[in-house]
């Protein structure tokens, strides 16, 4: 245990240590609203995460980045709470707060003294359900967003890379936006979209409360009930299911940023893993991650030594990633930094090379061992990190799956046979599915004026 | 693709770790016992005993950091570190083959361990995270003595090495924010080893012979400060610090006389400004980034505690900080805005920062100037102090709540000298601080007027 020696009565009891899996508890709370509670008395902290299944997917053409945007407003106040007290009080307590927004979902956290839960949740609930702000506040932090999409997308080529990937790879699915949304869908926002999206998409039943750390499961349920179940029941909004159409033939895109270095990234579509209850293609996604594991899963794999190692390497460096699960279509990726001299084309063939010679070879029980040994590893080193337990539950729920959905991934992992492997890398690695990327470095002009601010962007 | 996340606030600044790794301890909870011996070798061991998980960190931290680089060939001691993770030597005596990069990796991914190095400004650091079951542990440790003691060095590997770190600096130098940092760092350190910076030309002169002989002078069992964290019993942890360093020289016995032993020669201290310098670098970018500063304090200054708090209260303190209630909230001219000091063994800098666009960086510019000298000038509020209190001192478990954690706050302590008790005394010594203290201590230490600044982004101007 962490806390080894004990000066004072406000301190938790010394406890022996623990059984690793202390299981996370689910309840429904009469509005809907869900409850996850996973106790890890190691220290005297915990972590309050409110989930909203609602993310950059749910938005429509023309206000893309609202999602994010609405993130940032809801430290913007309710009737209760004044704009920027939130932070304050947390503060206050000893905590810390933030937010995050992705593809699949919306969260909200704060990291605490576990004495102070009850603080945060109370916090919580008040701008889950009273949320609101003067339009002028929605003006100032719409510039706050501005720059925080030119600082991590507008001076980054790789990034502004990969939005234009997305695009391309995605026609119906709305994967093919940007989460932090297009800069003239920015400009042209208003608080009404905001609140509209606001209004349509809080609600309690689609909303979790994970709570994870030195808690008591009761003590956490009877505090749910009290701030959040009297949160009065609306109900969700129906999802447009706005399926992916099959792509029928390989799609190629260029694209040219002032950078030194060229990129090269081949986007499969792949299945994802939708339920422990599935078929074949839950089978082939599992396989699918075990192969993105033999390719780039540790130091001195395939890509690697082929690509980036010997006196002929092609590439600085090159990875490959499985999406396996999430709420929208996953893809499998391979990608690579040409080294110096060597064109995109070499590497890009070399990429697909490593994956026909495991279609044609298969793979060693060496490395399906090593690969799993790591997954193993890795649930135990994870247990170190409550705020990442709270993730994980929370990125779980989002999805559908239950609680223990890692743990049971990484078992079905272990299953995975090299005859598998071999199966999928022969099976989804044809040309119909691929989108292919190219960075195509220019270089910088330092003479060019400074980009001129967008029009109309500003007073 | 759907991995992209989007944070309303970047969490913790990664610039800002080096001011805040520090360590709390709630008055009214528990303290940490850190157990501390020194082992015949002479390396000084750092425990904390944590039974709830099956695994271990450790942590060898070596003054042997870049502040040590020769001026020619800045850059060796992060590359020598980790060039040590690309094969080990044979050894005959123990039957055991050389290893190549590839076999080592496979070693470890085995394992399901790691064990790497790298090297910050002040020190060469080793990391070896192990889970204990005894059959894995028993394997993983001696594979990082060997890597520690053993490395191979390989030539064409290093010139592998070389290639693809150049060209990683050549993609960095279109990016504005390296320009504006290194601009910053050169200004604000003039020659200190603090304002080194790595390029193609410093790599080009450094060769393998160079790692291994700095290997050779510096990593010694006599200079190792060794922090675990992790379920071991002190005895468990003795028998393993040993084995790890088995293979270095030195690693029986250490006497005072030993030449091995002798005190390394003293790096020259970091000279203050003698006045302000201003720069403005036209580049097409964006945002036009802002940094503004000089250099700060060092590690072991008496006003550490008054600057931490200030700091907090100025810069440092997440969304509640005066500048980001200037700069962002009641202007929206900033995602990210921040000031942080970096204390080390030499005076590490003072910086406030920020990005905008480029119009509106003048604006933002003034903001922070003008927020940062009536800091200075006045010190914070009554009010700011007791919140600044009150996120510190109440929140000081999170700052010790994981294994991971643990292990910064003991290594801090190894490393800075800081007494075994330190943690247990940390939120009296912030309680102590008072608005004079800060006020005082800020202005000892800052001068808004001989201040370096740098402004990238825009239509620019030459350096004044």
């Amino acid at each position: 245990m962490l806390w080894v020696t004990l000066t004072s009565a406000n301190a938790l009891t010394p406890s022996a240590p623990e059984s690793l899996q202390v299981q996370a508890q689910q309840f429904t709370l009469a509005n809907g609203m869900s409850l996850i509670v996973k106790p890890d008395r190691r220290a005297p902290t915990a972590v309050h995460m409110l989930w909203l299944r609602v993310g950059s997917m749910e938005e429509v053409d023309g206000t893309s980045g609202v999602a994010h945007v609405l993130e940032h407003m809801l430290f913007k106040g309710t009737p209760n709470v004044p704009g920027g007290e939130f932070s304050r009080r947390v503060a206050a307590l000893g905590g810390r707060d933030n937010a995050f927004t992705s593809h699949d979902y919306t969260g909200y956290y704060q990291q605490i003294p576990s004495a102070r839960l009850a603080d945060v949740m109370q916090l919580e609930a008040d701008r889950f359900a009273h949320n609101q702000w003067p339009d002028e506040e929605f003006k100032k932090e719409l510039e706050v967003v501005k720059e925080e999409r030119r600082m991590r997308t507008e001076d980054n080529p790789r990034a502004l890379m990969y939005e234009a990937l997305n695009a391309t790879v995605f026609v119906a699915s709305p994967y093919r936006r940007p989460i932090v949304g297009w800069m003239s869908d920015l400009e042209a926002l208003k608080p009404e979209d905001a609140r509209a999206f606001y209004q349509r998409w809080y609600v309690p039943a689609n909303a979790a409360v994970v709570v994870a750390g030195d808690v008591d499961v009761a003590e956490v349920r009877r505090l749910a009930e009290k701030y959040y179940g009297s949160i009065p029941s609306r109900a969700v909004p129906e999802r447009k299911p706005r399926v992916e159409p099959m792509q029928t033939g390989i799609k190629r895109m260029a694209f040219k940023a002032p950078a030194e270095q060229a990129l090269v990234t081949l986007a499969y579509k792949v299945p994802s893993f939708q339920s422990f209850e599935g078929g074949p293609d839950e089978d082939d996604a599992l396989a699918l991650t075990v192969l993105a594991a033999v390719l780039d899963g540790y130091s001195g794999a395939r890509l690697e030594r082929a690509l980036t190692q010997g006196p002929n390497r092609l590439a600085d460096s090159a990875g490959a990633d499985n999406g396996l699960w999430g709420r929208g279509p996953q893809l499998f990726t391979l990608s690579a930094v040409p080294a110096q001299g060597e064109t995109a084309e070499e590497v890009e063939a070399a990429l697909r090379e490593q994956v026909a010679r495991i279609a044609a070879e298969g793979v060693s029980e060496a490395e399906l061992n090593r690969v799993k040994t790591q997954w193993v590893a890795s649930e135990v080193y994870k247990l170190d990190s409550v705020f990442n337990q709270a993730r994980e539950l929370g990125t779980s729920w989002v999805q559908g799956q239950p609680l223990d959905a890692n743990e049971r991934v990484i078992e079905r992992l272990r299953t995975v046979t090299a005859e598998q492997v071999k199966a999928v890398a022969s099976k989804y690695f044809g040309d119909d599915q691929l989108t292919v990327a190219r960075l195509l470095p220019q270089p910088l002009n330092k003479e060019r004026k400074p980009r001129a601010a967008v029009a109309g962007a500003r007073h | 693709m759907n991995l992209m996340i989007t944070f309303k606030k970047i969490i913790g600044q990664a610039v800002l770790i080096v001011a805040t790794s520090l360590v709390g301890l709630h008055a009214a909870t528990a303290a940490i016992a850190i157990e501390h011996w020194t082992q015949p070798s002479g390396a000084q061991v750092f425990l904390v005993q944590s039974h709830a998980i099956p695994m271990v960190d450790v942590q060898l931290d070596f003054d042997a950091g870049s502040r040590r680089d020769p001026a020619a060939q800045v850059g060796l001691a992060s590359v020598t570190a980790s060039m040590s993770g690309m094969g080990v030597r044979a050894n005959p005596a123990r039957g055991e083959p050389a290893l190549d990069e590839n076999a080592l990796g496979e070693a470890w991914a085995d394992l399901g361990a790691n064990f790497g190095g790298h090297a910050s400004s002040d020190r060469m650091s080793f990391a070896l995270r192990s889970l204990t079951y005894p059959d894995l542990l028993a394997k993983a440790v001696p594979l990082a003595a060997r890597q520690l003691a053993e490395p191979s060095f390989p030539a064409d590997i290093w010139q592998r090495e070389r290639e693809t770190m150049s060209a990683a600096i050549k993609e960095a130098n279109t990016r504005p924010a390296t320009l504006a940092q290194r601009a910053f760092d050169q200004a604000v350190y003039g020659v200190h080893p603090y304002g080194y910076d790595t390029t193609e030309d410093s790599l080009k002169r450094i060769e393998v012979t160079h790692m291994a002989e700095l290997y050779r002078q510096m990593l010694q069992p006599c200079r190792a400060k060794v922090s675990l964290v992790g379920a071991l019993t002190r005895a468990q942890a003795d028998a393993l610090v040993a084995q790890l360093l088995a293979g270095l020289a030195g690693s029986q016995s250490s006497t005072a006389g030993d030449a091995h032993c002798q005190a390394l020669p003293a790096v020259v201290e970091v000279a203050p400004l003698s006045q302000a310098s201003e720069q403005r670098i036209a580049f097409d970018s964006a945002q036009a980034h802002v940094l503004l500063g000089q250099p700060g304090y060092k590690r072991n200054d008496p006003d550490f505690f008054a600057l931490l708090v200030g700091n907090y209260i100025l810069g440092g303190g997440g969304f509640v900080s005066r500048l980001t209630n200037e700069v962002r909230e009641k202007r929206g001219l900033s995602y990210s805005v921040y000031s942080y000091f970096a204390p080390g063994l030499h005076a590490g800098a003072f910086t406030l920062g920020l990005q905008t666009r480029p119009d509106q960086a003048d604006q933002a510019l003034q903001v922070s100037r003008d927020v940062l000298a009536r800091f200075v000038a006045d010190g914070p509020t009554e009010a700011e102090l007791q919140a600044a209190k009150d996120n510190l001192i109440g929140g000081f478990a999170l700052r010790l709540d994981s294994n991971r954690k643990l292990l910064d706050n003991v290594a801090n302590i190894a490393w800075n000298n800081l007494p075994l008790d330190y943690l247990d005394n940390w939120t009296q010594r912030v309680q102590n601080i008072t608005v004079a203290d800060i006020k005082a201590a800020f202005q000892r230490k800052l001068q808004p007027d001989r201040m370096v600044t740098v402004v990238l982004g825009g239509a620019g101007a030459s350096a004044q």
